[in-house]
């Protein structure tokens, strides 16, 4: 008897807890004439001192803006676009969201967010470049071109070095006006290559993006469009000259760390403070573990990506956007105005230490200092080109059931270039079939 | 020695159940560049509380272990009070409508998370529990039921009917003869089906990630992904300070309640 009494006493207080502190409803639904506009905004900021920038941008604007206040909802990378597909299907979804570009594409062309090409301020307009604003043009279901975010961040892929390793190696060191070849990046891999430790080491655990945006040293592209207007893929000389070079370091010069080949971005770093190899090829991003977390007296640095017959790399750029569904889009489009200004931006790619789209942010103080890099990283947005898979429909499918398997099996050396690249064509157009019909 | 062995292989046991806790602990006292060696180490060498004072100052972790811990309690009571009378039901009568709603029970269990989520989620909306906890326990309720019905339906068929019987004879009705015979054996199976009704509520992200987008009402499981970033990268101390403090609300649940589940099991093997 006493467990039926505490059981229902229980379920008595955990309702009442539950209904005490459940929310009211709709975030930006009707507010009554006098009351302050409501505006929801969906922030994927996790380092700590992103996540600082953002809550203080948030309080600035609500402190001068009584009239538009902002709520600052705090997301995940990993779960967000199952999130936005619900809440956009609900009607619900945040009026300003965060996320990367490739995922804007599939959500403009549903009709889910809002096109801004007649919204953008002037000033923010031209404070980014073209290049920067490709990213987030899509085709908008219609047929017709649309500008469905405000891109803000971007990131590029350098060579994180151990530099006492690469001191010793007598290698000469790129800049960002002269960086490596590829053909210099692997002999540079093979002469830092001795007893127990290897040149360079490539996490491949997430193959895909860094790979595609790789790819563009040599042109490759990966995708197509012909003539009838269909996409397809492409795996020609090209596209597998990256990844053919990249299978030489780890199985021809042996110049590579097999042991990091399933790891994912951060893994290796443990191995790579201990000297077990010397170069790391990853994204800015990386820097900031490194700076938080190599051991005393480990000096590294930054180096430029290595050089193709061109130097571009993919551009993925993070985006705030304004869902269709927004009751408040203008005072919205305010807010991002206000959030993504140039002394606004560089504070946010300071934060997670990527690069800011804006110039007037690139040509902060901060962002140019050879401290942790910044230097080399922020030289690098130059040879950020469109990715062209960010215009494909179907991409993420793609990368998830054919690219990603394919390219783990290929690096791991269980299937050669040739039958790698009949899996991404035949596999990848069945797959990019469906998204044409 | 056969006794030594037993004792062996209960510690190495116990070692293995408590691997995740003394690693999690060991994570959260340590240096950012300690986490980082290539050789990990066991006992901090320069234990530090900045990982706490990170994961307290930056998230709301003790409101949200608050809200979470009234949606798991509210779900799990829930549930089984609904479910114990429909597994009864399903245990002693048998026919046609029976059988369809045990299968519809194991069915229900295959429908993809995808499936389902859309729909719902409009009729939360519909409803206006959208954003609200009364809403997550709702769903959590719904998605929890079926399986604790499959549980709770095996343990009311290994009760004898012949008991129920007796007591029949005894003059008993049939409500007496539940309460006072079968309610005392079901306990054990009551508190299990609490146990995992409330695990599932606790550890529950998706559909709070979905339904719940204040932040004055987030639970643990979304307050805890505010740590990790893209690529599986994460800020580990952080999360391991917060992840720690998770699972004490969990354990104090089950250290109450597990001692209801031996005393229940021993009830059962008298009356039995």
């Amino acid at each position: 008897m006493r467990i039926t009494s505490a059981l229902a006493a229980a379920a008595i207080v955990a309702l009442a807890a539950a209904c005490g502190s459940g929310g009211g409803g709709g975030s930006s639904s009707s507010s009554a004439p006098s009351e302050p506009v409501k505006i929801n905004f969906l922030s994927l900021a996790w380092q700590k001192e992103s996540v600082a920038a953002n809550k203080q941008l948030v309080d600035e604007w609500n402190k001068a803006n009584p009239t538009i206040q902002v709520t600052y909802v705090q997301g995940s990378w990993d779960n967000v676009n199952d999130q936005l597909v619900t809440q956009f299907a609900g009607g619900t979804a945040p009026d300003v969201i965060h996320n990367d570009s490739p995922a804007l594409s599939g959500f403009a062309t549903d009709g889910y967010l809002l096109d801004l090409k007649d919204k953008l301020p002037a000033e923010l307009k031209s404070d980014i470049p073209q290049a920067a604003w490709d990213t987030v043009t899509f085709d908008g279901g219609k047929g017709e071109q649309g500008v469905y975010g405000v891109p803000f961040l971007q990131e590029s892929q350098v060579i994180i070095a151990n530099k006492k390793l690469l001191e010793a190696s007598k290698v000469r060191i790129p800049t960002a006006d002269n960086p490596w070849t590829w053909d210099e990046f692997s002999a540079a891999a093979k002469t830092m290559t001795k007893g127990d430790a290897f040149g360079v080491a490539w996490p491949m655990k997430s193959p895909v993006n860094k790979t595609l945006n790789l790819a563009l040293n040599y042109g490759g592209t990966f995708f197509q469009t012909g003539a009838d207007g269909k996409t397809t893929v492409k795996v020609g000389p090209e596209e597998r000259e990256v990844l053919q070079r990249i299978h030489d370091q780890l199985y021809k010069d042996k110049s590579a760390d097999p042991a990091a080949l399933g790891q994912g971005t951060a893994d290796p770093l443990p191995a790579f403070y201990k000297g077990k190899f010397a170069l790391l090829p990853a994204g800015v991003f990386l820097r900031q573990q490194v700076a938080e977390q190599a051991p005393d007296g480990f000096e590294w640095v930054t180096l430029p990506g290595p050089k193709g017959t061109t130097a571009q790399q993919g551009a993925v750029s993070q985006t705030l956007s304004i869902a269709q569904d927004s009751k408040h889009p203008d005072e919205a489009m305010k807010f991002i105005a206000f959030f993504l200004n140039g002394p606004n931006q560089a504070k946010l790619a300071k934060g997670d230490w990527l690069l800011p789209t804006s110039q007037s942010a690139a040509a902060d103080p901060a962002m140019t200092t050879q401290e942790n890099g910044w230097d080399v990283a922020t030289a690098s947005a130059k040879n950020l080109v469109v990715a062209p898979f960010l215009k494909v429909n179907g991409f993420d499918e793609w990368k998830s059931k054919v690219a990603t398997p394919v390219l783990q099996e290929f690096y791991a050396n269980k299937i050669t270039i040739d039958e790698a690249a009949k899996r991404l064509v035949d596999e990848g157009n069945k797959v990019l079939e469906r998204y044409q019909r | 020695m056969r006794r030594a062995s037993q004792y062996a292989a209960l510690a190495a046991y116990i070692v293995f159940l408590a691997f995740p806790l003394v690693w999690l602990l060991s994570t959260a006292l340590k240096t950012p560049q300690e986490m980082a060696l290539a050789d990990p180490t066991w006992i901090p060498r320069e234990p530090t509380l900045a990982n706490f004072t990170d994961a307290f100052g930056e998230q709301d972790l003790v409101g949200a272990a608050v809200r979470s811990l009234g949606v798991a309690l509210a779900s799990s009571v829930i549930t089984v009070l609904i479910s114990l009378p429909a597994a009864y039901a399903m245990a002693r009568y048998r026919g046609l409508v029976n059988k369809i709603a045990i299968g519809w029970v194991l069915v229900s269990q295959v429908f993809p998370f995808i499936l389902i989520i859309i729909p719902l989620f409009m009729i939360l909306r519909d409803l206006e529990l959208v954003n609200t906890l009364p809403g997550l326990v709702v769903v959590h309720v719904t998605f929890t039921l079926p399986f604790a019905l499959w549980m709770l339906q095996g343990y009311v068929r290994a009760v004898p009917v012949e008991l129920e019987e007796a007591a029949a004879v005894d003059g008993a009705t049939r409500l007496r003869s539940i309460i006072k015979v079968v309610a005392p054996l079901l306990a054990p199976g009551v508190v299990a089906t609490l146990l995992f009704a409330f695990i599932s509520s606790w550890n529950e992200f998706m559909f709070a990630l979905v339904i719940l987008q204040n932040p004055d009402v987030m639970t643990l499981p979304l307050t805890l992904v505010r740590f990790t970033g893209p690529e599986g990268v994460a800020r580990l101390g952080p999360l391991a300070a917060a992840s720690l403090m998770a699972t004490i609300p969990s354990l104090i649940f089950f250290a109450i309640i597990q001692r209801r589940l031996k005393s229940g099991l021993m009830a059962g093997a008298v009356k039995g």
